[in-house]
């Protein structure tokens, strides 16, 4: 429609990149998920963790991940000549489509720039997809240890959520950006947000995760599907290093994107900062991620609390998103639809 | 005697400081700050959920017109001015005092840490979340010189004990530093806010964009609207100028904005005497900034130019600012009232003769049937619907009243009488009962500017940088500590051979801290091996 500024073509391809993108990352959760589930699960998580182990003190003085190796299988067994269960084969396969699926989101983001000859992150169906694809990355940076690969399943499903919902519901023609957005503070401002947020999501998965964890779900010898599940999840320890660590990047990093967001305030709507619903909510993501790091270091606080409020904090990041943008009418109601 | 005197009189002042201690206590404990913090995020959501008068107070109006059970009761716990509500500063005030009261010790006992010296090891160190031993050939002395060289950049002290050498080392105070920067930086950010809100104002004034007179930022009277803080009083506005010459605005076929530009001149401070205009361009994203103000273009409609010929053949020709109703078509709803030409009625029935014209304005017509509506918002083919009245347009009721409406109150009282009911397109006109003659001339573009004056937004993103920084630095920094015991082995084992043990900690949140006291263990302990 407005053909005037935009290339058709790239815009066209960088839809399909997008489809191709969702469909591929299906795929990819079907066969994560399908190891998640398999019975013989468990051996392979034990076989992993041996290997684990063996790297882990070639590799430091760490002296914890012995009691980790099971009763039968040692250290020595070559684990090479054993032929690979057909469940583990799939998740590996799986977790090559999730590669997949992050490239083609790429080149989807960058061919919505080169279409529109600007950054494309200019309305809520541009952003979806540029978080999404930070926190994919954040995931593929942080769960890249083979003992990881379960949790991308608990990954996939938020990012697939919102990527569908971004594609069928907020899907925007590719188009210049309005007089409000045309400023230099747009690729900062924004990307640094959208980067905080991909990165909380992976926080707010492994909070949530860790909480399963503790959960009765977790306790050994637990019966039920999701006990089985949750059994094959790293332990409860290695889930809470995951959230802090990702959130104490992400804490700063979205500080300076409302930071940044406030500059630019400044400059488009006259002041730097209004309560402006947008704002509103960033502001009290903010706050509660700062519970979430007070709680870290309070006793009392630190273990099933504080993930909630990590999980809280992603709540609020989700609901910035989409109730904000969606049903109330502030300044930030550039979601392009009607 | 006097001693007993001291105490006693010394007593009942400790009483009252035992008794004021435990609240106080209370109010700086963490759980208590967290407790704030999560409080100060839950009171902001009804800022987020309901209509703010801060923001847009016909929502509020509207909100309380289609509430009217619920909305006294939120406009009673103060729900549409929550972030000036008296519970939601009692929040923001509680945590900061909360805030120094943890605050100022972690700043004296840090102050405290930088000179002491590190602690004494630890009896086990093999008890530490990190460890190493080994072997090493050389005296005591030697391989003492050797781990304090490796510790170098570390606060680190020696300490002997019979044969036994120990090193304590610590490193990593920054994180403390940052923290405290971080903390304090939000205190100043706070006072920063609250001197602009003190000394800051906001005015609005739509100005037509033809050329014509602007207007002077001299007092809080020549703008529409005025926010200003406790401190202004409205006398000692940064003096400016400003008229504006054009204004363009660039759309997609879709309706879309492209681009707003307006021309303006402007004179401030000398030029005012001087009488020199200087000229800008004013776009979105691109404020004036003069004199420590800023000028803003927030804005623009459109103002049609209507044209009353009185039956004895004058005219009187109007410009007025319809307010736009739809912010993507620019289909806009306004009000022109006029006077008639004096002599043309007698003084008392004057009056009763004033014309009232009311309705919609559309920049490209659009026609449901009879109904007008938009297209875009690019004035292509402009038309209006119009209702005029006469009577009393409420010109001199001495009432405040909407600009952009009548009051339906003259109506009912049918001090106003409808005559007719019209669309007019760019120059069609219409001849009412008495032969008066309203014509649709043309339209022009209004901006809607603003002025800002911010003392406090400097120091705002000072402190909110030394926040960040601060905070970067106590998220990066670790604090943590490593020993070293060095015990020379027995003759019969190894003459001129030590056991050196490394013991390391994380005093903060231990995660993945580690490889520094391999590094140091293994350089000590291998250097020997290849020597």
């Amino acid at each position: 429609m407005n053909t005037e500024h935009i290339n058709i073509g790239l815009a066209r391809y960088s839809d399909w990149a997008f489809t191709a993108s969702i469909i591929v990352m299906v795929l990819a959760l079907l066969m994560l998920a399908v190891e998640l589930a398999s019975r013989r699960g468990r051996r392979v998580e034990q076989r992993e963790l041996v290997g684990a182990a063996i790297a882990a003190t070639s590799g430091s003085a760490a002296g914890t991940v012995q009691t980790v190796l099971p009763g039968t299988d040692g250290p020595g067994v070559v684990l090479d000549t054993t032929a690979t269960p057909l469940a583990e084969r799939i998740g590996k396969a799986g977790l090559a489509l999730v590669y997949l699926g992050i490239a083609l989101l790429f080149a989807c983001i960058v061919l919505r720039g080169l279409a529109t000859a600007r950054v494309p992150w200019g309305n809520m169906y541009e952003f979806i997809n540029l978080t999404n694809f930070c926190g994919l990355v954040a995931g593929a940076v942080v769960l890249r240890k083979p003992q990881y690969r379960a949790l991308w399943v608990f990954v996939l499903v938020p990012v697939l959520i919102l990527l569908t919902i971004s594609g069928k519901w907020l899907y925007t023609n590719a188009a210049p950006v309005m007089p409000a957005l045309q400023s230099y503070w747009l690729p900062i401002h924004v990307s640094v947000v959208s980067l905080g947020s991909g990165v909380f999501l992976i926080a707010g998965v492994a909070s949530m995760l860790f909480l399963l964890k503790t959960s009765r779900y977790g306790q050994p010898g637990g019966a039920g599907t999701l006990a089985r599940i949750t059994a094959k999840l790293p332990d409860a320890q290695t889930l809470d290093r995951i959230a802090y660590r990702t959130t104490i990047f992400g804490f700063p990093v979205f500080g300076f994107g409302v930071i940044f967001g406030a500059i630019w305030a400044e400059e488009a709507w006259g002041r730097y900062w209004g309560w402006d619903p947008k704002e509103t909510v960033a502001f009290i993501a903010w706050v509660v991620y700062a519970a979430y790091l007070h709680a870290r270091s309070t006793a009392g606080w630190r273990d099933k609390k504080a993930a909630w409020i990590n999980v809280v904090g992603f709540v609020a990041m989700v609901f910035n998103l989409f109730f904000i943008n969606l049903v109330t009418v502030g300044l930030h109601s550039y979601a392009g639809v009607n | 005697m006097s001693t007993q005197t001291v105490t006693a009189s010394a007593e009942p002042k400790r009483l009252l400081a035992g008794k004021a201690r435990r609240p106080w206590r209370a109010l700086t404990s963490m759980g208590t700050a967290l407790v704030l913090l999560f409080l100060l995020a839950l009171g902001a959501v009804p800022g987020a959920l309901l209509p703010q008068r801060s923001l847009n107070e016909s929502k509020v109006a509207q909100y309380q017109a289609d509430h009217p059970v619920l909305s006294p009761w939120l406009d009673r716990l103060q729900l549409f001015d929550v972030f000036s509500s008296f519970w939601f500063t009692a929040i923001y005030v509680l945590l900061f005092i909360s805030l120094v009261g943890c605050l100022t010790p972690r700043t004296v006992e840090h102050v405290r840490s930088l000179r002491a010296t590190p602690v004494p090891a630890p009896r086990n160190l093999s008890r530490l979340p990190r460890y190493a031993e080994g072997t090493v050939a050389g005296t005591p002395e030697e391989v003492a010189a050797r781990v304090d060289d490796g510790l170098r950049g570390w606060r680190r002290t020696t300490r002997h004990t019979d044969e036994i050498t120990e090193i304590s080392a610590e490193k990593g105070y920054l994180r403390e530093f940052g923290n405290i920067v971080f903390h304090f930086s939000l205190l100043a950010l706070l006072a920063s806010i609250a001197v602009g809100k003190l000394f800051g104002y906001e005015g609005n004034v739509i100005v037509v964009a033809d050329g014509g007179p602007g207007f002077c930022s001299a007092s809080p009277a020549a703008y529409d609207s005025f926010r200003a803080g406790n401190k202004v009083d409205g006398t000692s506005l940064y003096p400016m100028c400003v008229r504006v010459n054009d204004f363009q605005a660039r759309y997609l076929p879709s309706g879309q904005a492209t681009s707003f530009a307006a021309d303006i001149d402007y004179q401030a401070g000398a030029d005012l005497t001087a009488g020199t205009w200087r000229p800008y361009r004013l776009e979105v994203n691109h404020p004036l900034r003069v004199g420590g103000d800023r000028l803003y273009l927030q804005g623009h409609g459109y103002a049609p130019t209507f044209t009353v010929v009185f039956p004895n053949g004058q005219k009187r020709t109007q410009t007025v600012q319809f307010r736009p109703d739809n912010a993507r078509t620019l289909l806009s709803s306004g009000t022109v009232r006029v006077d008639p030409p004096a002599g043309l009625y007698p003084a008392e029935e004057r009056r009763k003769h004033q014309l009232a014209i009311t309705g919609l304005f559309a920049p490209t017509q659009q026609m449901d049937g009879k109904l007008l509506s938009s297209s875009s918002p690019a004035m292509t083919d402009p038309a209006v619907a119009i209702d005029i009245y006469r009577g009393d347009a409420g010109l001199d009721t001495g009432r405040p009243q909407s600009l952009f409406s009548i009051d339906t109150r003259l109506i009912d009282q049918k001090r106003l009488t409808k005559l007719k009911r019209v669309n007019l397109g760019l120059g069609q006109e219409v001849r009412l009962d008495d032969g008066t003659v309203v014509r649709f001339d043309a339209a022009k573009e209004f901006v809607n500017l603003q002025v800002s004056h911010d003392p406090g937004q400097v120091w705002v993103l000072v402190s909110a940088m030394s926040m960040m920084a601060g905070l970067l630095v106590s998220l990066v920094v670790r604090r943590r500590r490593v020993w070293a015991r060095i015990e020379p082995l027995q003759e019969p084992l190894g003459a001129g051979t030590v056991n050196v043990e490394f013991g390391g900690l994380a005093r903060t949140d231990n995660s993945g801290w580690g490889e520094e006291l391999d590094t140091l263990s293994q350089k000590i302990l291998n250097s020997e091996r290849t020597a």
